[in-house]
C-alpha cells in the first residue's frame, strides 16, 4: 500500500495520522528564534577553548599549564589529571557498546595522543582571544611515535601499536601479543562450502570505503555551570540529554542527581551527537572556576575530532544457481574504529546479508584501531559499508546469470519467517513490497541516453526501541502539552503531537510539545536508531490513553454512572448507549474546566521499554551520466522506495529518505577523509570535504510503502537510517552500467574514475 | 584591544556599537546585537548558514568584518517576517516541510529571498545554482528547491 498524493490514508478512521500538518516548532525555525547549541548564554559566562594534538601519535611526556594559568583573564585550565581514571568496562548503550575508560581518553588524552586533533587540555577565559593566547602558553612535551592510518596496515603484525594492552577479543585462544585488532566477530548459518559447491556462478570482490563525516551543519556546542554546592547544569546540542547526563557524570565522578542537562535545538546529528566531547570539558572547567563556561567547536575541530564513521576494507563472495537462487554468501569486513575500539562492526556484519533469505551464509568482522578520530554512529552505523559491498556483488551475480537486478533480489528476498543470519526470524517485513514498487515505478522503465546507466540497490536496518518516557498534561481550557525526552532532530515533535491528538480526538493545533530536560521527564534513551516515532511515540500514545481513562472516570463521576458506561469518541465523553443514561457529551474542555471538582488536575504518564521495533528495508534506483573526459559522475534521476510501516507525517518520512539518499550519494562520489604522510587530516573544512550541494542533485523521488509493524499501535517502524544503506551501491551499479567498469573503491571521484576509464576502455 | 565605532541599520533599526576590529559581522550580529538567527557553521564562507543582506547584496556574514558594515543596511532572518505575517517563503517552507533540523533554514531563506527579489521566475536549475552556497545535510535539497519554486509561482500570482 502506498500513500496517496497528499499522504493521508483514506478510510482507515484516522483523523491526524498520515496528515501533513505544520510542525509545532516550525515558526521558531523559519524566523531565527529557535535556540541551537551556540545560541545559549548565561550571565557571567566565559568561554572555553581546546588545545589539540598536532601529531597523529605521540607520548605525552609532560604538560605544563602554569604560564597559561597565570595569564590575566584565564579562569581555569584542565587536563586529564582533572578526570578520574576509569576501569575498562563495556556497557550497552542502544546501538553500540561503550567503554568509559576509552571515552575518557578520547575526551582528553591521557599519557598518549592518538590522532591529529586529539584534545590535550582545555582553558576557560574571559574571551576567545585570551583563551587562544592561553592555549599557546601550554607546554606539551611530545615524543612522536610512528603512526598508522590505513586499516589493513594497522592489522599487520609489525604495525605501530596504539594500545599495548589490547588483545584481540573473539579469537581462541586469546593472542598473547597485543595488536590493533580489538575484536573479531562472526555470524553465520548453514554450510558455506557446500553452498558454494552448489553454485553455477560465483562472484568475489574486494571493496574499500573511506571514513566519512556525518556533516551536520551545526558544530558541537555546550554551556556548563557548576555551583559551589556541586549542583551542575549543562545546556548542549545533543541527540540525548540523558546520555549526556550519564556519560558526563561517569567521566567526572558525579552522582547523576548532581547534573541536569537541557538539550538545545539540534542542528543535525545523524548519530554524531550521541557521544560527548565538549560537555565534560566545559563542566570540568566550571567545576574549577564556578563560572558558566561556553564551548563551541570550529568546523575544523568538528572534522578533526568528532565522529566520522569507519573507513573499511570489505570482501564479499556470493554464489548462485543459473536460475537465480543464491546458494552461499560470505563476507569479511575490516572496520576502522578510530583511536579506540568500538567500530560498528557488529551491526555491519549483522546487516550485510539481512535482505536475503539464505541457507548458507558467513560473515566475519574485525574491529581495528588506527590513528584517526574515534568513530561515532552515522545513520545505520556499520550497515551502509557492508551493504555497499554486498549490493554491488548481488548486481554482478544478477548480470552474470542474465537476470534483472530486481527480479534476482525478489527471488532471494527476506520475507516474513525468513531466518536472518544474525539470529531472529523476521515478522511481517516489507522488502518484497519495496522491490515490487521499484520494479513498477516509471523510473525503472525510462529510456537512458549514451554514457548513462541505471543502478539498483537495497538496504536494511533493524530499527530499535528502548527506554522512553512521556507525560501529557491537560490544561484548564482543554488544550494539552506533550512532554518527552528525545531531542527533535527532524520533525519528531510533529509526529508526537499527531499521535497524541489522534488518541485524544482533538485538533492537533491544541496539542503543544515540549522536549524536557533530564530533571523534568523520566529517563529517555537518545534520539537515534530510528526509535523516537516508534518508542517515544508509543510512550506518548500510552500517556494519552492514560489521560483518556481519567477523562472517562471524570465524566462518569459527573454523570454519576459507571466508568464502563462511558466511551471517549472524537474528543468527547459520551454514554456508551441508551442503557447508560441520557447525557449531553462532555468535551475535553468541559471536563478540564471541572477537573478541580472531580479529583484535581488531569495528567497522563507513561514510561516503557519499547519492544518489537520493526525492521525496515528500502530499494533505490539511480541513473547516472558519466563524463568520460573528466570522470565526473552526474546523478540524473533518483528514486528511493522504503517501507515505513506507517508514515505518521509523510513529509518528514520523505525528508528522511531524501536526506539519507543524498548523504549516500556524497559518500559514493565525493566524501573522504584525506591524511598526509604525517597522519594529519588535510581536508578539515567544507571546501575540501565536499558534501553534496543543491546544484549537484536532482529531485529525490521518495516513495513510501506501508507494511505495518504489528507491535506499534499505528504500525510505525522508523525511517531515519535505512535510506543511507542503498545509495553507494546504487550509484556504483549505475556507474558500472554506464561504463562497464566496477568501481570498488569509494569515493568514485573524477580522478579515480578517469584513471579507470583510461585504463579500462 | 582596539575597538572601532560602528553605526549601521539592522532590519530597519539603527544600531551603534564598539566593534572589536577582528570581529566578523556575524560575531557582531550574534554577540553584540543578540540576533542569533544567523548561524555559524564553518566561519569560512562554505556553508551559507550566516547569509545576510548587506546593502542588498547577499553575503556570508562570517566573511565580512563588523567594522566593514559601517554605514550599511543589514537584513537578517529576524527581519524577514512582516510583523506577525510570515514572508511567503517562510510560510511555504513550513507547509512543504522544507526544513528538518532547521540550522541551515535562516541562511536558505535569506538567500532564497535574495533570488526571488531579483529573479521572480527562476528555473529549477537556477534555484539549485543560486542556493549552491548554502549547505543542508538533512533534506537532500528536494523540498527546499520545491518550496522556493512554489513560492516564486505564488508570488507571481499563478494558481497552484
Amino acid at each position: 500500500m502506498t500513500t496517496n498524493g497528499n499522504g493521508s490514508t483514506q478510510g482507515n478512521g484516522l483523523k491526524w495520522v498520515g496528515k501533513r500538518t505544520i510542525r509545532p516548532d516550525g515558526v521558531d525555525k523559519v524566523t531565527g528564534r529557535a535556540q541551537f547549541g551556540a545560541d545559549f548564554t548565561l550571565p557571567g559566562m566565559i568561554v572555553g577553548q581546546v588545545l589539540r594534538s598536532p601529531h597523529a601519535h605521540a607520548n605525552i611526556r609532560s604538560i605544563k599549564t602554569d604560564k597559561a594559568e597565570a595569564l590575566p583573564g584565564v579562569k581555569a585550565v584542565v587536563t586529564s589529571a582533572d578526570f578520574p581514571e576509569l576501569p575498562s568496562t563495556f556497557e550497552a548503550a542502544g546501538e553500540v557498546m561503550l567503554n568509559f575508560r576509552d571515552m575518557s581518553c578520547n575526551v582528553l588524552a591521557r599519557k598518549k595522543v592518538l590522532y591529529h586533533g586529539h584534545a590535550v587540555a582545555a582553558v576557560a577565559a574571559t574571551s576567545v582571544a585570551v583563551a587562544d593566547q592561553a592555549l599557546a602558553l601550554i607546554e606539551v612535551d611530545y615524543e612522536i611515535l610512528p603512526h598508522v592510518i590505513d586499516v589493513i596496515e594497522a592489522m599487520a603484525p609489525d604495525a605501530p601499536l596504539l594500545h599495548d594492552d589490547m588483545f584481540t577479543i573473539g579469537v581462541e585462544p586469546t593472542p598473547d601479543k597485543p595488536s590493533n585488532i580489538a575484536k573479531r566477530v562472526e555470524y553465520g548459518l548453514g554450510d558455506i562450502e557446500a553452498g558454494f559447491k552448489a553454485a553455477d556462478v560465483v562472484v568475489e570482490r574486494e571493496f574499500t570505503t573511506k571514513a566519512v563525516h556525518q556533516g551536520y551543519i551545526e558544530p558541537h556546542a555546550a554551556v556548563a555551570t557548576a555551583s559551589e554546592d556541586g549542583q551542575c547544569h549543562i545546556w548542549c546540542s545533543t541527540q540525548g540529554q540523558f546520555v549526556v547526563r550519564a556519560y558526563v557524570s561517569k567521566l567526572l565522578g558525579l552522582e547523576i542527581s548532581q547534573l541536569r542537562v537541557t538539550p538545545s535545538e539540534i542542528g543535525g546529528g545523524f548519530g554524531g551527537k550521541t557521544v560527548v566531547y565538549l560537555e565534560p570539558l566545559a563542566l570540568a572547567l566550571s567545576l574549577k572556576c564556578h563560572r558558566p563556561v561556553k564551548m563551541v567547536m570550529s568546523r575544523e575541530e568538528v572534522f578533526q575530532a568528532s565522529g566520522p564513521t569507519s573507513g573499511a576494507h570489505v570482501w564479499v563472495k556470493v554464489g548462485a544457481t543459473k536460475d537465480g537462487r543464491i546458494t552461499a554468501a560470505e563476507a569479511v569486513l575490516k572496520y576502522q574504529a578510530g583511536a579506540v575500539q568500538g567500530s560498528p562492526i557488529m551491526p555491519g556484519c549483522m546487516c550485510a546479508f539481512a535482505p536475503y533469505d539464505l541457507e548458507n551464509v558467513k560473515v566475519v568482522g574485525f574491529d581495528v584501531v588506527s590513528n584517526r578520530p574515534k568513530v561515532a554512529a552515522y545513520r545505520a552505523p556499520g550497515a551502509p559499508i557492508s551493504e555497499f559491498g554486498v549490493e554491488c556483488v548481488i548486481d554482478e551475480v544478477a548480470n552474470k546469470i542474465g537476470m534483472d537486478a530486481i527480479a534476482f533480489r525478489e527471488k532471494n528476498a527476506a520475507r516474513e519467517g525468513t531466518h536472518a543470519a544474525y539470529g531472529p526470524r523476521f515478522g511481517p517485513v516489507g522488502y518484497t513490497e519495496t522491490l515490487r514498487v521499484a520494479k513498477e515505478h516509471p523510473h525503472y522503465h525510462a529510456p537512458l541516453g549514451p554514457n548513462q546507466g541505471r543502478g539498483v540497490a537495497s538496504g536494511f536496518w533493524f530499527n530499535i526501541g528502548g527506554d522512553s518516557s512521556a507525560a501529557l498534561h491537560i490544561n484548564e481550557d482543554g488544550t494539552a502539552t506533550v512532554i518527552s525526552g528525545c531531542p527533535d532532530i527532524g520533525g519528531s515533535r510533529a509526529s508526537l503531537v499527531i499521535m497524541a491528538a489522534e488518541i485524544l480526538g482533538i485538533d492537533v493545533d491544541r496539542v503543544r510539545p515540549i522536549i524536557a530536560d533530564t530533571s523534568s521527564i523520566g529517563y529517555s534513551f537518545l534520539t537515534g536508531g530510528s526509535r523516537v516515532t516508534f518508542a517515544t511515540g508509543m510512550a506518548v500514545i500510552q500517556a494519552a490513553e492514560d489521560v483518556v481513562r481519567q477523562l472517562r472516570e471524570r465524566a462518569a463521576m459527573i454523570w454519576e454512572i459507571d466508568v464502563e458506561a462511558v466511551v471517549w469518541e472524537n474528543g468527547e465523553a459520551r454514554p456508551s448507549g441508551s442503557n447508560a443514561g441520557e447525557f449531553d457529551p462532555l468535551s475535553l474542555g468541559d471536563i478540564a474546566a471541572k477537573a478541580g471538582k472531580t479529583g484535581g488536575p488531569i495528567n497522563g504518564h507513561a514510561s516503557l521499554n519499547a519492544q518489537g521495533a520493526g525492521p525496515a528495508f528500502g530499494t533505490h534506483i539511480c541513473d547516472v551520466e558519466v563524463d568520460k573526459e573528466t570522470g565526473r559522475v552526474t546523478v540524473l534521476r533518483y528514486t528511493a522506495v522504503q517501507d515505513a510501516g506507517k508514515a505518521i507525517h509523510p513529509s518528514y518520512v520523505e525528508g528522511q529518505i531524501q536526506g539519507g539518499a543524498v548523504q549516500g550519494i556524497g559518500w559514493a562520489l565525493n566524501e573522504e577523509y584525506i591524511y598526509d604522510e604525517k597522519g594529519r587530516l588535510e581536508n578539515a573544512g567544507f571546501l575540501d570535504y565536499r558534501i553534496p550541494v543543491a546544484s549537484d542533485m536532482p529531485m529525490i523521488d521518495a516513495v513510501i510503502v506501508e507494511v505495518p509493524n504489528p507491535k506499534h499501535p499505528f504500525g510505525v517502524r522508523g525511517v531515519g537510517e535505512v535510506p543511507l544503506c542503498p545509495p553507494m551501491a546504487a550509484v556504483a551499479n549505475a556507474v558500472a552500467a554506464a561504463t562497464g567498469l566496477r568501481m570498488a573503491d569509494l569515493p568514485i571521484s573524477p580522478p579515480k574514475l578517469l584513471e579507470a576509464i583510461d585504463n579500462g576502455l | 584591544m582596539v575597538k572601532t565605532h560602528v553605526t549601521m541599520t539592522v532590519n530597519g533599526e539603527a544600531a551603534e556599537l564598539l566593534c572589536d576590529t577582528r570581529a566578523t559581522l556575524l560575531d557582531v550580529l550574534r554577540d553584540e546585537l543578540d540576533l542569533t538567527g544567523s548561524k555559524e557553521g564553518c566561519s569560512s564562507g562554505d556553508c551559507g548558514a550566516c547569509s545576510v543582506m548587506l546593502d542588498d547584496r547577499l553575503v556570508c556574514s562570517c566573511l565580512v568584518l563588523g567594522a566593514e558594515a559601517e554605514g550599511c543596511a543589514i537584513e537578517t532572518i529576524e527581519g524577514m517576517a512582516d510583523d506577525d505575517r510570515l514572508h511567503p517563503l517562510q510560510q511555504t517552507f513550513l507547509e512543504e516541510a522544507a526544513l528538518q533540523c532547521g540550522i541551515c533554514t535562516p541562511g536558505f531563506l535569506v538567500a532564497a529571498k535574495a533570488l526571488l527579489d531579483r529573479h521572480p521566475d527562476p528555473t529549477e536549475t537556477e534555484v539549485r545554482y543560486w542556493l549552491a552556497g548554502n549547505l543542508c545535510r538533512c533534506t537532500g535539497y528536494d523540498k527546499i528547491v520545491r518550496a522556493v519554486m512554489l513560492t516564486a509561482a505564488d508570488m507571481r500570482g499563478e494558481p497552484r
